[in-house]
């Protein structure tokens, strides 16, 4: 299944949350140089998928393999390499918050690399440039929006040019100007310098632009695959319902649950009785 | 049997908890240093060490003072003021010096570590780290524990000193027992290995013990406002009863059996 073109191939993952089961035998491979697209509804385990990947937890059965190496079986030693290759984007930003927006930059670029202070000082402000917030760069995390963390956040995760990043949720809280800038910022990194990105996100419009392939999750399986035109034209009833935002259809909009009706009138209803 | 259960299982509750903190101790100490590492536990050194300082100061004079008053008081009766120094010195370097320190800095530095760490995790800035192939054991945790253990048996001298000289303002100054027999025969009576020495121990074990118990509470916090707020009330509760335990150990080891 995997060749030379795949980065990371996840083959017949499952994966369980104390009884739940979040992944259940899922397959899917991230291609070199592409951009990679994951949809799926609110808790299904799209950051879940990303943990896996970046070895911070671990299958309950299956393997995800990193340029062929399996990163379940990983030493730490070996982990920590090729953690230095990837790099992510977390859903809350988790700037470290002790350290100024530059002092979180230059964080890996300090600690992974010997480069002279000038040339980090140069290379911080390209990348806080790229996101909007040069004239940031001395503020502290606390003093920053949401959506400017987030922006921070992103181009920390580019400071030292991976190979692999994950973006978790790259536009959510962006007004359209910022997220244009950033989507064009997603493909422009990944044309130019030849990244590979996983994009996590619900802003499917946005996302078909700039995606080279989907995948969309629900119900503990893949529901549907494909080129974003591909995707547009399946007629799968559970992609549309995605695509559509529809919330009646066969994937579930409800984290399980009662029926609704019993919970609010549980109580009403035996008071009924009585 | 339901008791029983619920002994058995707390037990193995305790053990599994007892494990993973060695596993975090030893995954953040066995490291060859870094001149980085040096640099950050420099920094830690000063956070948890000279600011808590002016706590350590205030309550070692106060200490001092209220020691001379009731120990004045009783010796007097026999006309024995003047081993009033020797009697300040060797309470405060066998046992409050140590003892009173690690209560203190439990408040005052282990509440905070546990906090901050804990919080680092809830915001996922420990995940980030991992992520970025920084192994938080080393970068976060290593220079908060060498800090703790480096400064608190230094906060205990000082905490030591400052109520000797508390002893003598309210001893030599106020009560009017003669200085020279004050420091006279405080230097005659305290002995370097027995008394110092022993009391250096006793602070250094209590160093390992306090910040242990705030690093791994942070570590290990359940990652929500309310997780945090237990494991902070956990390390001061914990590391509390620890010292006065340990202290009992270490006395018995050290000073009962002649
Ligand atoms: N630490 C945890 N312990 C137990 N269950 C968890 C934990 N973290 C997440 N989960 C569960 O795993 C499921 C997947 O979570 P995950 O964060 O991966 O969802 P997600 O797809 O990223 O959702 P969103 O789009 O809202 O970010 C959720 O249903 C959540 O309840
Ligand atoms: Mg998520």
């Amino acid at each position: 299944m995997s060749n030379s073109s795949t980065l990371v191939s996840v083959e017949n993952l499952r994966f369980l949350r104390g009884n739940r089961v979040i992944y259940d035998d899922i397959n899917l491979t991230i291609e070199k140089g592409k951009i990679t697209a994951i949809m799926g509804p609110s808790g299904i385990g799209k950051t879940t998928l990303m943990k896996l990947i970046g070895g911070q937890l671990k299958p309950d059965s299956g393997d995800i393999r990193y340029a062929g190496d399996s990163i379940p079986q990983m030493s730490r030693r070996e982990l920590y390499k090729t953690r230095k290759k990837m790099s992510m984007l977390f859903q809350s930003g988790a700037l470290f918050t002790d350290i100024s927006v530059f002092d979180n930059v230059a964080f890996a670029l300090r600690e992974h690399t010997k480069l002279d202070e000038d040339i980090i000082r140069t290379l911080v402000y390209l990348k806080l440039e790229a996101v909007g917030l040069r004239g940031a760069a001395d503020l502290m995390p606390s003093e920053l929006s949401g959506g400017m963390a987030r922006r921070a956040a992103l181009a920390r995760a580019i400071a030292l040019d991976p190979e692999l990043i994950m973006y978790d949720e790259p536009f959510a809280g962006q007004d359209p100007i910022s997220m244009g800038v950033l989507v064009k910022l997603i493909k422009a990194l990944s044309s130019a310098l030849d990244l590979t990105s996983i994009v996590v996100t619900h802003d499917v419009s946005e996302v078909l632009d700039i995606a080279d392939y989907v995948y969309i999750l629900a119900n503990q399986k893949i529901i549907g695959e494909g080129t974003p035109s591909q995707i547009k034209a399946s007629d799968s009833e559970l992609v549309q319902q995605f695509l559509l935002g529809e919330a009646d259809g066969p994937v579930p909009f409800h984290f399980p649950a009662d029926d609704l009706f019993n919970t609010l009138l549980g109580t009403a209803q035996q008071g009924v009785k009585k | 049997m339901n008791y029983l259960q619920s002994i058995g299982y707390n037990t193995l509750n305790a053990l599994t908890g007892f494990g993973r903190a060695l596993l975090m101790l030893v995954g953040a100490i066995i490291a060859v240093p870094q001149r980085k590492n040096i640099r950050l536990t420099v920094h830690q050194i000063y956070v948890v060490g000279v600011q808590s300082l002016l706590i350590i100061m205030v309550s070692g004079l106060f200490i001092g003072m209220v020691m001379a008053l009731q120990g004045y008081t009783i010796l007097v009766n026999y006309g024995a003021e003047g081993s009033l120094g020797p009697m300040v010195a060797l309470s405060l370097l066998r046992e409050l010096g140590p003892v009173v320190t690690a209560l203190l800095f439990a408040g005052r530095a282990g509440s905070a570590l546990t906090a901050e760490i804990g919080l680092m995790k809830a915001t996922e800035q420990l995940s980030s780290l991992e992520m970025m192939a920084v192994d938080p054991l080393r970068r976060i945790i290593a220079p908060r524990f060498w800090a703790g253990v480096i400064a608190m048996p230094m906060l205990a001298l000082i905490f030591s000193a400052i109520g000797i000289l508390g002893g003598h303002l309210v001893g030599v100054d106020w009560l009017g027992v003669d200085a020279g027999s004050y420091w006279s025969i405080m230097q005659a009576t305290v002995e370097w290995d027995k008394d110092v020495v022993n009391g250096i121990i006793k602070s250094f074990v209590f160093a390992v013990v306090v910040t242990w118990i705030a690093i791994f509470k942070g570590y290990d916090a359940i990652p929500t406002s309310e997780g945090i707020s237990q494991a902070t009330t956990q390390t001061v509760v914990y590391s509390s009863l620890a010292v006065l335990g340990l202290d009992f150990v270490l006395t018995a080891l050290m000073f009962g059996i002649n």
